[in-house]
């Protein structure tokens, strides 16, 4: 095959063109619905939409749907889904709850159980899926009415309060009797260095390698844009109460998914097995393995996110966590998940969170009627997959020889289905009704 | 009316970067086959797509006309209204629904807005047996074989009147005496005055059934040549398609072999489902390091059945026999056990088992070796974009960098990724399931070159390839695989395809039976 580049000038269009919207689209998205609310505001009620106290809110508002959108959008990478992470969520929470105010745990081994408990609930979920290759959407559909149950039996109908540290993991802002205020400053600012640090010497390296993928000038913005938003929303914060112990908790889940998603085998496994099963399987990955960790984790943070939504309500109740697995698979696919699996980033999850989470709230500062934003808020996943499908379109009209772009049958040409018998379950089908004989 | 039923002029198809089509020019006379040749990547596909609507009128520079009129298609039901329709290489039949519901498919004989199945079958039936498909109309597609669906499609084709058949690698999936019968359809059409255009990369097939040829190189016409008229060779086309002379389409290898290294024996795989059939039955093979070892066989023989059946148990049930590597008694449970123990796979449908096209090239070519760029489980992401620059530039992948996706690459930059990934994994004992299907004869010659390369570094090949040429080319020694069973094995001094032959259709004791129900 031959490539004819037709003559590119380093110029900044090209750059601006060459822009991947998929990667930056939806934090595009998110600050321009941050800055419309502001003005909305503004005119509407004379008063400022971003504020450090706002900002808060919204994370602390959001912060267990932000938890579940970590865990949904390693599920969704790997081509699978999660009905059931409500319902789990509130089994998790009861469990929780009763573990603390009942049997009279501590708060630390309270949210032990509940993780631990989601996580044997990922166990058994995922022996479903992964092992007897029942499709997810049927054990997870099987599962949200099965744990909403048994939520109903262990509260017996009833609310559970929680009260001490415990709730403190919701809406604290200390640790340890320590404020967290000042930390959040030093520590944004120390962790935009670091980042600025580490992109450098990644940069340079690769550079020396001859193998740098995006443009200086594309490298240098993205470094700065990115310490200086650290730095101002670590300000932000800072000028409040300081980011809440919830916040910190996210923050950390996010560093360390992201590192697993990207940079360990294991999270390389998630994203084969999602994007061609059969050919990861081909390749040595253990797809069924992956997979069942994969629920086993989504479990375990249902089970955290349990925690934080009793601990927000100070008490264990039967209807926690209602609709709660709809709004993390929407933030995924608003994040940019794709429904066949293979492609997602967990800050885009996250992303996708939080923009439904700021015009939730922004809707709402405005005065918007609750049935107005959940009409808002099911366009607006809409529009964000039709980005996506938009954009997709757009990329795949890009260098393509001697393929076949939007290969006719490829899609249509059925796969091996759920039996488990392996990447060519379906092969010799194709191949028996051939005469044999060729003489 | 003019001789011509279609003139193409100066056509260009720009795709942002790459200039896929520089001012083609096409004559196709009326009534006549015209085959169209040229590597992959020479825009063969990019050109029929043009023709039959899928890039619309205004979407490409230069001038279409059919039948001396001027023709803008802005979709694909234009096209076919105006008598053009395509037949892609991947079949698009419904496979559940029957032969007459696939003929009518968006075009339903209705009367008064309710379907009509008599008339449906009925036409069906006929336009079947123009085509000689013989088979009851509500047959469901997903019931007859890969040859008969083939012929489906042409049904449909003659069901919407048409005058120009596009047929993009009609014979690719066929075998021998099927693709003979769809050749001879295609000169049953001409009588009737169908035109057909054929892509293919079976050059023997296209000088055997066309009359004129014309051949795309990077994107423009090199030359159209008239069978009958010109002397055309093989070699002569092939020297217009690749702008070079091969000297030979093997190229020149001692080879150097050692000691055997790798035995299989009395190996038996059932098949998954029908627990009860016997797919590959006692067979036993054995390579030496520096030795290219052929598989040949018809389809259905069980090659890739026993290649698979061999890497971890990837397919098949109630697996048994024995493998050694030095001397070492293998168990292999899984494919990582596989890997590790240094046997590597390549499989012979690149796009489904072996890529991940949505990827990039980092990603595929390290993907069976992330053990190999990772510490305790963590990636050096360094490490995976400088070892997958290092194996683009020793395969010769032609990708912009290693950020392209691996879906955007043409056939044979593909195979050579998959190569990549698996000598990246460093095996012993490499098996090339079918290791240049679909790829042009240039790319076919490097892939060629690298196996060589791979068997000179002392590691052992087995090749399984349903083109006897290539295998006689190729390989050091052949075994024959038929019904299941290890029938014979030919080394290269006494191997012909006739020998071949004989060996791949000897009808064994036990075996014939069971694979024909």
């Amino acid at each position: 095959m031959t490539i004819k580049t037709t003559a590119e000038r380093p110029s900044l269009l090209t750059a601006v063109r060459n822009i991947n919207l998929r990667a930056y689209g939806m934090i595009i998205a998110l600050v321009s619905i941050m800055v419309l609310f502001q003005v909305l505001d503004v005119v509407m009620q004379n008063q400022n939409f971003i504020t450090p106290r706002n900002l808060t809110n919204v994370i602390l508002q959001n912060s267990y749907i932000l938890i579940l959108a970590i865990g949904m959008m390693l599920v969704i990478i790997n081509g699978h889904i999660d009905l059931s992470v409500g319902s789990v969520l509130a089994f998790c929470g009861a469990v929780s709850a009763i573990a603390l105010s009942d049997w009279g745990l501590p708060w630390y081994l309270a949210v032990l159980v509940a993780v631990g408990t989601g996580a044997l609930i990922g166990v058994w979920q995922g022996f479903w899926i992964a092992f007897v290759r029942i499709p997810a959407f049927i054990v997870t559909l099987a599962g949200m009415l099965l744990f909403r149950g048994l939520t109903l039996k262990v509260l017996g109908a009833e609310t559970v309060g929680t009260s001490g540290p415990y709730n403190d993991l919701a809406s604290g802002y200390t640790i340890a009797g320590v404020d967290l205020r000042m930390p959040t400053l030093v520590i944004g600012i120390a962790g935009a260095a670091l980042y600025v640090a580490l992109a450098v010497r990644s940069r340079s390296r690769q550079v020396k390698a001859g193998i740098a993928g995006s443009s200086q000038a594309a490298w240098l913005t993205k470094v700065v844009v990115l310490a200086a938003v650290i730095v101002a929303a670590a300000f932000t914060f800072y000028s409040y109460k300081g980011l809440p112990l919830i916040g910190w908790i996210l923050l950390a889940l996010v560093l360390v998914y992201t590192f697993i998603a990207n940079r360990t085998v294991f999270g390389r496994h998630i994203y084969a097995g999602g994007g061609n099963e059969k050919a990861a399987m081909l390749s040595g990955v253990k797809t069924k393995h992956t997979s069942f960790w994969v629920f086993v984790n989504m479990g375990a943070l249902a089970g955290l996110a349990g925690v934080i939504v009793t601990a927000r309500l100070q008490a264990a109740t039967p209807d926690a966590g209602n609709m709660f697995e709809l709004h993390a698979i929407a933030s995924s696919f608003i994040g940019g998940a794709s429904m066949t699996g293979g492609v997602g980033t967990i800050i885009g999850a996250v992303i996708g969170g939080l923009v439904m989470g700021v015009m939730n709230q922004g809707m709402r500062v405005l005065g918007v009627a609750t049935d107005t934003v959940q009409v808002v808020l099911g366009l607006v996943v809409l529009a964000a997959v039709f980005f996506d499908v938009w954009n997709k379109k757009r990329a795949s009209a890009g260098p393509i020889v001697g393929t076949t772009p939007g290969g006719s049958g490829e899609a249509k040409r059925k796969g091996g289905g759920p039996d488990g018998s392996g990447p060519a379950g379906d092969k010799p089908k194709d191949k028996e009704p051939e005469p044999v004989g060729a003489e | 009316m003019s001789e011509d039923i279609l003139r193409m002029r100066g056509i260009t198809k720009r795709f942002p970067g790459v200039l896929a089509l520089d001012g083609v020019d096409m004559r196709v006379k009326r009534g006549s086959i015209h085959a169209l040749v040229g590597e992959n990547g020479a825009g063969k596909s990019t050109l029929m797509k043009i023709l039959s609507g899928v890039y619309a009128h205004g979407d490409f520079e230069g001038e279409i006309e059919l039948e001396g009129e001027p023709a803008r298609f802005r979709n694909i039901r234009d096209s076919e209204e105006s008598g053009v329709v395509i037949i892609h290489q991947e079949l698009a039949l419904v496979p559940e629904l029957s032969i007459a519901e696939n003929i009518y498919l968006g075009n339903e004989q209705t009367r008064r807005g309710v379907i009509s199945w008599d008339t449906t079958n009925g036409k069906a039936a006929r336009l079947m047996d123009k085509v000689g498909l013989h088979e009851n109309p509500q047959t469901l597609v997903e019931k007859i074989g890969v040859g008969k669906q083939q012929l489906v499609e042409i049904a449909k084709a003659l069901s919407k009147q048409v005058k120009l058949l596009i047929l993009d690698e009609p014979t690719a999936a066929l075998n021998d005496s099927d693709s003979e019968n769809l050749l001879e359809l295609l000169g049953q059409l001409r009588e009737d005055g169908v035109t057909c255009i054929i892509i293919s990369h079976k050059l023997g097939e296209v000088l055997a059934v066309a009359d004129e040829i014309t051949v795309l190189r990077d994107g423009q016409t090199i030359e159209t040549l008239h069978t009958v008229d010109d002397e055309v060779s093989e070699d002569r086309l092939i020297k217009s398609m690749v702008g070079r002379d091969l000297e030979h389409l093997y190229p020149p290898h001692t080879p150097e072999i050692g000691e055997t290294f790798f035995e299989v024996s009395d190996w038996t795989v059932y098949h998954p489902e029908h627990r009860d059939r016997i797919v590959v039955n006692k067979a036993a093979i054995d390579v030496a390091r520096g030795e290219i070892v052929g598989l040949a066989g018809l389809m259905g023989a069980g090659r890739t059945e026993f290649a698979m059946s061999l890497f971890g148990r990837s397919w098949g049930g109630n697996i048994s026999g024995n493998v050694t590597l030095d001397g070492r008694r293998l168990k292999l449970n899984s494919v990582s056990d596989a890997i590790k123990a240094g046997i590597a796979y390549a499989t012979e449908d690149r796009k489904q088992y072996g890529l991940h096209l949505d990827y990039d090239l980092r990603e595929n070519f390290t993907l069976p070796g992330l053990d190999k760029v990772s510490k305790k489980g963590v990636l050096d992401l360094h490490e995976v974009t400088s070892v997958s620059e290092r194996l683009r530039g020793e395969f010769g992948v032609k990708a912009p960098s290693v950020y392209q996706l691996a879906g955007n690459l043409s056939g044979g930059n593909q195979q050579k990724i998959v190569l990549g990934k698996w000598v990246f994994t460093g095996p012993e004992l490499l098996i090339l399931d079918e290791p240049t299907r679909g790829i042009d004869v240039g790319a076919k010659y490097e892939i060629y070159e690298l196996i060589h390369e791979l068997v000179d570094q002392g590691k052992g090949v087995l090749m399984i390839s349903s083109e006897l040429p290539e295998l006689l080319g190729m390989c050091d020694r052949i075994y024959a695989m038929s019904a299941g069973h290890i029938t014979g094995q030919v080394d290269r001094e006494n191997a012909t395809q006739e020998e071949l032959m004989r060996l791949m259709t000897l009808e064994t004791a036990s075996g014939g039976e069971e694979l024909r129900q």
